[in-house]
């Protein structure tokens, strides 16, 4: 199957009148694949996640996900339980007083039963070297260990794609290998937003630039 | 008890719904009682309920200060003020037998409480509470309420203290005058501002995991067997003030 997972074509979008931020944008991502995409500061590579989820929408273009074309919030409840977006902050993503039931909430919400959480939870933490983490309390946990955490919460809810938003940001070098890794190990196709090269280059197939609102390509080393 | 194994205090073992319910039913009780004899075994079963929380004296003392300097003035007030009987005059005051009575008793009753609150809620940590309140079917939104703001309190906090370090990098030193309330105003605004601005993000980073207006609770609170114990002994002190104070 070579059908992309998410396709956005000729996207526009602006938050305020006349300063448009993605203008022609397109994007195919392919099942398994990675894409990295770098680009300044407020050129709009978090807007480009947030309107694959939905959570902002297009002023033209095609949003189409698994296939399907997406236009209405109802359309988007799927996409959200099968594409897991990792927010730039940690500290947006965890809101539930322990570790356990912040990564317990997304498959709850899924309607899977409590037992099956349970396993989901333990597999997950355990996955991402987090085992014995499940009281812990999130607001007590050190920046490395929200950023894992807050994967774990995505990761939680078995998705197809991941989107991940300037996943290294505020980590230590150690944290960011062991990020490296984990990600490398994950078959989930992937669409990579950050400021660091290296990090790009380890974990990316194709390699793009977001400048003056649409993607072009970029030779994987500048 | 042959437990040696958990050096957690007897009381804290007992499940936090059952602490929650005792508390508030013990709270009610003591309010509307007014025998002498009741007061007293009220406020003894605070003091054992401390105790066997294994909250130190001096912990204790500390949390009961701020109540009994309000119940000294009432100690005072009352007194002076009531209607009754004077017991005593001196010079043209007359002290009323009645207002001491009440005086003794209201700060008997708030200590009682207070003992009672310290030791069965005071020790629960908040979300636990939170769940607590969640699974006696308070409201959601309240217990969400407080469940967000355990969670974001600290988080506001240092948005706060690093917008106030920002200002005093930039020399400002607060003093009585114009310039300050302006910054203060502006740091709060701009508090105001980031926090709703957070606020969003958290709602759509909980819309990206399924959420749709329902919160599942994961953790289930099991009755273990020091639950029984405690309700019994709990039930038949209620009872037993209650038949004191009506019979």
């Amino acid at each position: 199957m070579n059908e992309p997972v998410v396709q956005l074509d000729a996207i526009d979008f602006q938050y305020e009148p006349g300063r448009p931020v993605l203008q022609g944008c397109d994007v195919q991502l392919l099942p398994g694949q990675r894409i990295g995409i770098a680009g300044h500061n407020g050129c709009g590579k978090t807007t480009l996640l947030h309107l694959i989820v939905g959570l902002l929408r297009p002023t033209a273009g095609r949003v189409v996900i698994f296939g399907q074309e997406r236009r209405r919030e109802a359309d988007f409840h799927e996409v959200r339980q099968r594409v897991g977006l990792l927010f730039e902050d940690a500290d947006d993503q965890l809101f539930c007083p322990t570790v356990a039931e912040d990564v317990a909430f997304g498959p709850l919400n899924q309607g899977k039963a409590r037992g099956e959480v349970r396993t989901i939870v333990a597999e997950t933490l355990g996955q991402l070297g987090l085992a014995g983490f499940e009281s812990r309390l999130t607001h007590h946990l050190s920046g490395g260990e929200k950023r894992l955490v807050a994967l774990a919460t995505v990761l939680a809810m078995r998705p197809d794609v991941l989107l991940l938003d300037e996943p290294t940001t505020g980590l230590e070098p150690d944290t960011v290998t062991r990020l490296v890794q984990l990600l490398n190990g994950l078959p989930q196709a992937m669409l990579l937003i950050s400021h660091d090269p290296a990090f790009l280059e380890a974990t990316a197939q194709q390699h793009l630039r977001l400048t003056d609102g649409r993607l072009v390509d970029r030779p994987s080393r500048d | 008890m042959l437990n040696h194994a958990t050096p957690k205090p007897l009381l804290l073992r007992v499940d936090p719904r059952a602490r929650l319910v005792a508390a508030v039913v013990f709270s009610v009780v003591v309010a509307v009682c007014n025998r002498p004899e009741v007061l007293g075994v009220a406020l003894a079963a605070g003091l054992v309920a401390v105790w066997l929380a294994g909250l130190g004296p001096g912990h204790v003392a500390r949390r009961l200060l701020p109540l009994n300097v309000v119940m000294l003035m009432l100690l005072v007030m009352l007194p002076l003020t009531a209607r009754g009987e004077p017991i005593i005059h001196v010079g043209p005051v007359a002290v009323a037998g009645r207002g001491v009575w009440l005086a003794v008793s209201i700060a008997v009753k708030g200590n009682a409480i207070l003992l009672a609150v310290m030791a069965l809620i005071g020790t629960l940590e908040l979300p636990e509470l939170g769940h607590a309140l969640a699974h006696l079917r308070a409201p959601d939104k309240l217990v969400h309420l407080l469940l967000f703001t355990v969670r974001y309190l600290g988080l506001l906090e240092r948005e706060a203290a690093r917008l106030h370090d920002a200002a005093r990098v930039r020399g400002f030193r607060p003093g009585c005058n114009r310039h300050t309330f302006r910054t203060y105003g502006y740091l709060v605004g701009m508090l105001l501002v980031n926090s709703a601005r957070r606020g969003e993000r958290i709602v759509d980073a909980m819309k990206c995991r399924g959420f749709r207006g329902r919160f599942y609770l994961l953790d289930h609170f099991a009755f273990s067997r020091i639950d029984v114990p405690f309700a019994v002994v709990s039930s038949v002190l209620m009872v037993g003030l209650i038949l004191m104070e009506w019979s």
